[in-house]
């Protein structure tokens, strides 16, 4: 390629797409789509800086830096490099195109909904409230132990290679069906082993239903756990409460304090679900960590069409920004520290942005993981279980739907999803949830629009957090390498 | 020389990549004398995409582009590299044992069974 560069002296650079960021007094450069991130210093960075002030020649870029003091090899050499990382781009910049869809992928992860039966009846739930998709008509209430088997069957068919293999227990609430729970666990055991897989549990719950027998099997088991709870007593009840209207708190807080103090063979997050009325993000963290014992704390908005009472408008979601970037200089601090801090959407930020994932979806349903239904329908995710659309087969009748899992994917790459083909957040946000977006637009395929400024917020903070940990304590990133 | 800072792993792969399309393979990497910085092929080396050795209709080479003598011994004795000719310092030492001047006794250079 230098051959050809030498040959043509009025080769015009330009800045390639990235996003810029300053952290730690030192600069740094999230470059799109690749997701790798470079330090700029000396020669790299000033070079960068003219090119972005106007498009340069590689004549006029070797003169205006040998005039300065630099060696020409030296430039060339540079110049050479910043088109090879894409930090710089020219007519003459090679891109491949992406290959459109997938042409193999081995399933990963099943997420069984064996109910989809709730004892609560949370203001927010996707599942019962005025947004759901579900179609739950002529639907058993209650996975049998033989679809769920299926479903194991399928997981183990259809993971080719993979010896790593997770299975998730969800619901309705996911321990109503504690049985068939407790019996696929004992038969996933049983078939890995006899077709050389290791298959891992986890489970959601609203912890409810939590027992010393539950507990026990869980710990023995080690089940990870993921527990639905929005914070202390009335932040808490305002949203998850029983049939009745009455709140949950009082009824899971001895359950949960039990089960951390009993369980301790894998991880136990709690889940916040954030809405117009729940949204006090530092004092909900506090309560979890501090009085309830939670190692790590998830928050996740509550997906709902906007004129919902509780949906979180754009200015509310700008506060929670805000909230959210307080804890996450906590996080920092902690990092800096060298201590671990149990705010999960920085730690899952982190992991995402240190591997410098370049996603074609933007997570894993219908590509490593599928869900199943209480009848053993397939669908995308979890999310989809007995709706409409997402459909990819059932279990017992003739397994996955490849053609139609195909189809899916081809037209939801995110090559085929026009509006984030200039954003620079698209390589760890890829479009967002296919749930998210049909509830809001009516389409799987629809770009969550409503959050691309929050998104790209949230990811210059994590970029900004990454930047200063690697300058200050680069050792913290190692926990990020596998 | 300055380099990129690599921050993540996706950095230092790029890295890695551009590293290993810097190289070049081994085998050839003796430098040029003729235009220092420049790696030097053997004339008629396969690596230049030449059509092979030839000879015109009547059996002659002297007037070719791409004469067997020209090049016959830097491939048998001076190249380690894979070549269309065997080679001197394993298997056939004696291949041109018949054959002092490649252009009046390449006829005498036999095929070699390994």
């Amino acid at each position: 390629m230098s051959a050809v560069v030498e040959a043509l002296p009025s080769i015009l650079y330009r800045p390639g797409e990235a996003h810029a960021f300053r952290a730690a007094d030192a600069d740094f450069l999230y470059l799109v789509p690749s997701g790798a991130i470079f330090r700029m210093e000396g020669l790299a960075r000033e070079m960068i800086e003219q090119v972005r002030q106007r498009p340069m020649t590689r004549g006029d870029i070797v003169e205006f830096f040998s005039l300065r003091g630099h060696d020409i090899a030296e430039i060339e050499a540079m110049l050479d490099e910043l088109d090879q990382a894409e930090v710089l781009t020219s007519n003459f910049s090679r891109r491949p195109p992406p290959v459109v869809p997938l042409q193999s992928f081995p399933l990963q992860r099943v997420v069984l909904n064996v109910t989809n039966q709730c004892n609560l009846a949370c203001t927010y739930c996707y599942e019962y409230s005025a947004d759901r998709i579900a179609q739950q008509d002529g639907k058993p209430k209650y996975m049998s132990a033989d679809v769920a088997e299926s479903a194991v069957e399928m997981l183990i068919q259809e993971s080719a290679g993979r010896e790593g293999l997770h299975i998730t227990f969800f619901g309705g609430e996911t321990l109503l069906n504690f049985s068939v729970m407790r019996s696929t666990v004992e038969y996933a055991k049983r078939r890995g082993a006899e077709s050389g897989k290791r298959i891992e549990f986890s489970v959601t719950t609203n912890a409810t239903l939590l027992t010393e027998e539950i507990v026990d099997f869980l710990s023995e088991h080690r089940i990870g756990v993921t527990v639905s709870i929005d914070g202390d007593q009335e932040l808490n009840d305002r949203m998850r409460v029983f049939h009745d209207g009455r709140g949950s708190y009082s009824v899971i807080a001895p359950k949960i304090r039990n089960l951390l103090h009993r369980h301790r063979t894998n991880s136990i997050g709690a889940r916040v679900t954030l809405t117009s009325q729940v949204n006090d993000v530092k004092r909900i963290y506090r309560h979890l960590t501090t009085e309830l014992g939670f190692d790590s704390v998830g928050f996740s908005p509550a997906t709902a069409s906007p004129d919902r009472l509780y949906h979180i408008g754009t200015r509310k979601m700008d506060n929670i920004l805000d909230s959210f970037t307080e804890l996450a200089w906590e996080y920092r601090d902690y990092a800096v520290a060298g201590r671990q801090h149990g705010f999960t959407n920085v730690s899952d930020t982190l992991k995402e942005l240190h591997s410098g994932v370049s996603k074609a979806y933007p997570c894993g349903a219908g590509v490593g993981l599928l869900g199943v239904g209480t009848a053993g329908d397939i669908s995308l995710c979890h999310r989809f279980a007995d709706a409409p659309v997402g459909k990819m087969g059932h279990v017992k009748n003739g397994g996955v739907d490849h053609e139609a899992r195909r189809e899916f994917l081809s037209t939801h790459h995110i090559g085929a999803r026009f509006d984030c083909h200039t954003c620079w957040a698209r390589p760890v946000c890829s479009g967002g949830c296919f749930h998210e977006g049909y509830i809001h637009y009516g389409r799987t395929s629809a770009a969550n629009l409503h959050y691309c400024d929050w998104i790209r917020g949230w990811n210059d903070v994590c970029l900004h957090i990454l930047g200063e940990i690697s300058v200050r304590n680069p050792s913290f990133l190692e926990r990020f390498e596998n | 020389m300055s380099r990129l800072n690599p921050v993540n792993k996706k950095a230092r792969k790029v890295e890695q990549m551009i590293d290993a399309a810097r190289g070049d393979v081994e085998a050839l990497q003796k430098k040029s004398k003729a235009s220092p910085g420049r790696i030097y092929y053997p004339m008629g080396c396969t690596l230049n995409f030449t059509p092979g050795w030839e000879v015109d209709n009547s059996g002659g080479t002297a007037g070719l582009c791409q004469p067997v003598e020209r090049d016959l011994f830097d491939c048998y004795l001076g190249c380690g590299w894979p070549a269309q000719v065997p080679d001197h310092l394993n298997n056939a030492p004696d291949w041109t044992d018949k054959c002092s001047s490649a252009v009046n006794d390449w006829r005498k250079v036999d095929v070699v069974f390994p």
